[in-house]
């Protein structure tokens, strides 16, 4: 295979591997809205915690691996989707200072701010990130010197803004899933009889969004029936189902593996549609950057192949170690005792949100 | 102003703010690793009370630096494409290999370190820690790599209108990757030390005798007296001399060489003036510029007039960060020296006027990062990538003024919300005394 394609298929798995991680502690952050009380609210935060700093250094290595293999693309769209971007860029940082913040203040009004910043934080970024994938499956305005030549306005379409509003209810689903099997009691049990409508609404959505596509993008069904794209496709929507069955049976493990399936292949199969394509132009489709005239020297791809053979399985390893070290229910949050000072901490010197 | 003006000052807000939180990350997390051995070898709950107090301050600034640096890394593509376009084959490729190497293992063993202390052994909670410092120090080589690239770029050809790599080890380990990365860890090492020597001061100001505070002052006080004596020499000096090899016209404009000579002298102090240069009120030492640039007092130093104004730096502002730098960098010396002897005489932990100087120095060293960097960057211009390509000519054609001044104005606002919040939280966390536990049982059944 060649490098471009390779690098075609590293960078879909890694955008994939940002959805399904980042995924889920954005999907808790929309559900942290909807959180009851102060006790369910630290549980939420707490259930994330140890890992979703991990999760978004996928975004920062997405990013750099685009960059790196990709450099017209990243150039093209970043600069075109500037202020979506900055704005996806202030929530993230929101949200992270929302988690660090919000125990420090005094006053219920100083934590009614930030649980709001957190909650919007995780919803903004998840909504804007469906935008950008629906804006560059529509084909945006790519001259032939591969220029963007749009404004910000066009970026608010009806198909875009469907694929946004479908990527907030997956992060929501999945977030849900995550939950559940990390919470116990009136919670736990809450978030049990939520999943089945929020996986009803993400179905819906991504039917609907599917037959937008048909319209929109027609280019993107040229693969159908192509084996590998058959392959994933069955896998996907294989998982798709099994969603609310496990989630049923109680299965709820099964059922967040089976939600990250999901959401992994729908962003290969959409890859492997577009291939390779990567952003086709609305203003002719012979302008569009591709994996051949938009990447890398074949020297920078080889030697970025190198790193990534020897990075991804270390990045794996460890992660997959963490995430067996902190696996299980959250445990109640330490109680809070006035410290000599008068500050509240968590008296036995762990970290605590 | 133009969309270029305005695309330059949002990266130098966002870099420069940016570049307030990594150096205290490396700096602590070096200091957290010594600290956690001492009290896992030594089963010392003093040293573990400095290592809960300062990974406190450790997770709130890395916090923000995480958040502030998904922004430098996505301004690249948003403000300068046409920069990311020329440099994408080499420059991507160590960001992309930061997140690899680096900062998958800082973020990851940080949850461990901060979330594990008490679930997992004592073992693994110090190899959490260890791993937490070596991600830091990583990261900040494959950043150091890239910007490196941008001041003495090698292993490339300019073919197809871009650079394209042809010798990776070239590209990454160029003429001043080595020299420039010893510099800024070393620097991160002193912002550590300062950090920790001035928390610790404030709390012996109160009492004297805590004990937690007597250990991280020791501690800080040992380390931050090497480290700063290494800052200046061997790395300060190495790398002003590769400067003066591979950029001429930098080292011209940061030491206030304005005229070509032999036997050029080192200017302690001066006014600069621009136009035409000149220095006014000069205090210096005849020969000894020669000398340290190249090992002869009588050596051959080029001047800012070897180079035609367009290819000029601006001379004032390099001139200024430098030497201000340079002057910090002998505060520090100073300070952790009289310190360190007021430590050796037994005298340092009563010693208040010693302890408050201590603690009103905390910030100086990150004031001497931020003009490190102004003098590297700013001495680097007008060019983007060193010969090659004009900061002029490197910026996004589809972002408009508008667009940025906008994003300028959000950012600004909040990192200035950021900023007030981040210290607000330090500083809180900072005046808790940690409790030091007597009983190793007692925090196993908490």
């Amino acid at each position: 295979m060649a490098l471009d394609t390779i690098w075609f298929a590293l960078v879909a798995v890694l955008f994939a591997g940002y959805a399904v991680l980042d995924g889920f502690d954005l999907g808790v952050g929309v559900l942290s809205l909807l959180a009851r009380d102060e006790g369910e609210r630290r549980v939420h935060l707490q259930a994330i915690g140890p890992f979703w700093d991990g999760n978004e250094v996928w975004l920062l290595t997405g990013g750099g691996a685009l960059f790196a293999a990709f450099p017209v693309v990243y150039a093209t769209v970043f600069s075109g989707f500037y202020l979506a971007l900055m704005l996806v860029l202030v929530a993230l940082i929101g949200r992270a200072v929302a988690m660090e913040f919000r125990l420090l203040g005094d006053g219920p009004a100083w934590r009614r701010g930030f649980d709001l910043a957190f909650g919007l934080g995780s919803l903004l970024p998840a909504v804007l990130f469906g935008v950008a994938v629906g804006n560059v499956l529509r084909g945006v305005p790519v001259t032939a010197e591969h220029e963007w030549a749009g404004h910000f306005l066009g970026l608010l379409n009806p198909y875009a803004l469907l694929v946004g509003v479908l990527s907030l209810a997956m992060f929501t689903m999945h977030g849900a899933l995550y939950l559940r099997l990390k919470t116990t009691g009136a919670l736990e049990a809450r978030l049990a009889r939520w999943v089945t409508p929020l996986w009803g609404a993400f179905a819906a959505l991504y039917a609907a969004a599917t037959v937008a596509t048909w319209a929109t993008s027609p280019f993107l069904f040229r693969k159908v029936g192509d084996p590998l794209w058959l392959a994933l496709a069955v896998v996907t929507l294989v998982a798709l189902f099994a969603v609310p069955v496990l989630s049923r049976r109680g299965r709820a493990g099964a059922a967040f593996v089976a939600s990250s399936v999901t959401l992994a292949g729908m962003i290969l199969v959409t890859a492997v549609s577009a291939f390779p394509v990567i952003v086709p132009s609305s203003l002719d489709l012979a302008n569009s950057l591709t994996a051949y005239n938009a990447s890398s020297s074949p020297r920078a791809l080889g030697a970025m192949l190198v790193i990534a053979a020897l990075g991804v399985p270390l990045v794996l390893a460890y992660s997959i170690f963490v995430y067996r070290l902190f696996r299980g229910k959250v445990v109640a949050a330490p109680a809070l005792v006035q410290a000599s000072s008068g500050q509240r901490e968590p008296h036995d010197g762990t970290h605590s949100y | 102003m133009d969309a270029l003006t305005l695309a330059r000052v949002q990266f130098a807000v966002t870099a420069g703010f940016h570049y307030l939180f990594p150096p205290i990350s490396i700096g602590l997390g070096w200091l957290l690793v010594i600290a956690e051995w001492f009290a896992w070898k030594r089963q010392d709950a003093a040293y573990e009370a400095v290592g809960k107090l300062f990974g406190k301050l450790f997770a709130v600034t890395f916090a923000v630096g995480v958040a502030t640096g998904i922004v430098m890394e996505f301004q690249f593509g948003t403000n300068w494409s046409a920069y990311s376009r020329f440099v994408g084959d080499v420059f991507g490729a160590p960001l992309a290999a930061e997140g690899l190497f680096a900062f998958f293992l800082e973020s990851t063993f940080l949850g461990v370190y901060l979330w594990g202390r008490g679930r997992v052994s004592r073992r693994l909670h110090w190899f959490s820690a260890l791993m937490v410092a070596v991600g830091a120090t990583l990261s900040a080589l494959w950043i150091i790599i890239a910007n490196s690239w941008q001041q003495t770029p090698a292993g490339y050809v300019v073919r197809n209108g871009r650079a394209e790599l042809t010798d990776f080890w070239a590209a990454a380990l160029n003429p001043s990757t080595l020299p420039r990365y010893a510099h800024t860890v070393i620097a991160a090492l002193v912002v550590g030390a300062f950090i920790m020597a001035g928390v610790s001061a404030w709390h012996l100001l109160r009492d004297p005798r805590a004990p937690f505070a007597r250990k991280a002052l020791k501690l800080a006080v040992a380390w931050g007296l090497v480290v700063s004596c290494l800052e200046a020499m061997p790395s300060g000096h190495l790398h002003a001399q590769q400067v003066a090899r591979t950029q001429p016209e930098k080292f011209a404009a940061i030491e206030g060489l304005y005229t070509s000579q032999s036997g050029a002298p080192l200017v302690l102090f001066a006014v600069p003036f621009s136009d035409p240069p000149t220095l006014r009120a000069k205090v210096e030492i005849p020969g000894l510029l020669s000398w340290m640039a190249f090992g002869d007092a009588s050596a051959h130093v080029q001047g800012i007039d070897q180079f035609a104004p367009e290819n000029r730096p601006p001379l004032w502002l390099t001139f200024v960060s430098f030497h201000n730098m340079v002057a910090l960098g002998g505060w520090f010396i100073a300070l952790m020296a009289w310190a360190a002897w007021q430590l050796y005489r037994g005298k340092l932990f009563e010693d208040r006027r010693t302890l408050r100087l201590l603690l009103w120095s905390m910030p100086l060293p990150l004031a001497a990062c931020e003009l490190g960097w102004v003098a590297a960057e700013v001495g680097r211009q007008p060019w983007i990538v060193y010969g090659l390509l004009r900061t002029g000519q490197a910026h996004s054609p589809a972002v408009s003024a508008a667009e940025i001044a906008f994003s300028l104005g959000l950012f600004g606002l909040v990192y200035l919300g950021l900023f007030a919040l981040w210290l607000t939280l330090m500083i809180r966390k900072a005046r808790i005394a940690p409790a030091v536990d007597v009983e190793p049982a007692a925090r196993a059944a908490a």
